[in-house]
């Protein structure tokens, strides 16, 4: 091993020697339109060791009365982390490569803060552990090159990992937006949302709290009624 | 601070991988002003990970009563060990000198209770006999009779031991000569056990 004790050695050349950080190039994509509910994401969580059988995805529903649109929650890993600026015990840091991990287990006194501040709704409280845990990129998979778990699951690829050319050319009517606004709070993030690209203007942010009194275009939707559902078929 | 004294302080700090990072700050206040202009709470509570030094009071208190507890499991140790020692059959009785040949102030050397195990016998009055291990406590050193001072004195630092009570009184040993039980019978004296104590 080689340890770079110069200055301008150190920034010409970032310290690799002990790190292993989540590969800059890869990053997490996040298609709400592929998004068919059909849960695997969440089952794949689960089963990941590191966080007890406990699923750190959820899988929401955008208006249950409405439609049965769902979409995949993951942590967004934010520049400015909402959880982490509220944690009144100092127990959820962010690594150097942008990922906010879960709250540090000898720290955490459970208070629920971050639950409350994340503008994503991203952490709970294991309320038998008292602590937060909360989407990690699947640290332990992403930091040696690996996808996270819920994205080598996916059917639809409505989570995406990998290299931005790879989803600007696999996605080429959507464009990814890491950019949200939440009233005042502009929030960016290592996580991106895929939106839809239109050509007049290009999307550079999403304003959510804007977004949240959007209903979509009510469509005339005719179903051919059947007048005796149990009726026997005649044969022959 | 010093580019390698900033070093110094990330190596010290050895957390696992991210330790060695560049400590820049990634993460930025949410009011956007550079970290120079930010209140000091920040940087006593820094998000970024590498930028972390703080021990958490948990984490101090694990330690604090896992190491009281380490201490609690010596003690039993210490006194299971006393047990096993008391339980421990006696050696058997061995002949070491006769009365007529000891005078008074005279001093007989012998082994007891195996044939490495040094001890000495004083005849410390007419009526009054001693007999402790050579072994100074302190570091194996065998101790020499002063009669003159009551005491035995080890010349290997300067420890002495009361004559009479095998104590330690002076020089580095803490522990008292491990004593021999004798038994007179009619002219003979016989070497009967060995009482180790801590005191």
């Amino acid at each position: 091993m080689r340890v770079n004790w110069s200055r301008s050695s150190n920034e010409s050349q970032p310290s690799k020697v002990f790190i292993m950080p989540v590969p800059e190039h890869l990053n997490f994509y996040i298609d709400p339109n592929r998004c068919i509910g059909c849960q695997a994401c969440v089952q794949a969580c689960t089963e990941c060791d590191t966080h007890k059988g406990e699923s750190m995805i959820h899988l929401e529903y955008v208006d249950r009365g409405e439609s049965v649109q769902t979409v995949p929650v993951v942590c967004m890993h934010c520049d400015q982390p909402t959880c982490a600026e509220v944690c009144p015990a100092d127990a959820i840091k962010r690594t150097e490569d942008g990922v906010v991990q879960s709250a540090r287990k000898p720290r955490c006194i459970a208070c629920g803060n971050c639950v409350i501040g994340c503008p994503f709704g991203v952490p709970e409280i294991n309320i038998e552990q008292q602590l937060m845990k909360k989407c990690d990129m699947c640290y332990d998979r992403s930091s040696v090159g690996k996808k996270p778990m819920c994205t080598t699951v996916c059917p639809s690829q409505a989570l995406f990992f990998g290299t931005r050319q790879e989803i600007e050319l696999l996605r080429p009517r959507s464009m990814p937006v890491n950019e949200f606004r939440f009233g005042r709070q502009s929030i960016t993030t290592r996580v991106s949302m895929m939106v839809p690209r239109q050509s007049h203007e290009p999307a550079r942010y999403v304003d959510v709290t804007a977004a949240m009194d959007e209903r979509p275009a009510s469509r005339h939707v005719s179903l051919t009624v059947i007048d005796d559902p149990f009726a026997e078929v005649q044969t022959g | 601070m010093s580019t390698d004294s900033k070093n110094e302080m990330i190596m010290k700090k050895s957390d696992g991988p991210a330790a060695a990072s560049t400590s820049e700050q990634i993460t930025k206040a949410p009011d956007g002003r550079p970290p120079e202009e930010q209140p000091t709470w920040r940087q006593d509570f820094p998000i970024d990970w590498p930028q972390d030094h703080h021990v958490a009071r948990r984490d101090f208190t694990k330690f604090l009563v896992l190491t009281s507890f380490a201490f609690v499991v010596g003690q039993f140790w210490i006194a299971v060990q006393n047990f096993i020692r008391r339980r421990r059959s006696k050696p058997q009785m061995v002949k070491i000198a006769s009365l007529a040949a000891l005078p008074v102030g005279g001093a007989v050397v012998f082994k007891y209770p195996d044939a490495h195990d040094d001890c000495i016998l004083i005849r410390t009055g007419e009526d009054t006999l001693a007999a402790f291990s050579q072994k100074c406590t302190h570091l194996a050193c065998a101790v020499v009779p002063r009669p003159e001072l009551n005491a035995f004195h080890c010349p290997c630092h300067a420890g002495y031991f009361d004559m009479s009570t095998g104590r330690a009184i002076a020089g580095p040993p803490k522990r008292p000569l491990p004593r021999i039980t004798l038994k007179v019978n009619g002219d003979l004296i016989y070497a009967t056990g060995v009482e180790v104590s801590t005191l």
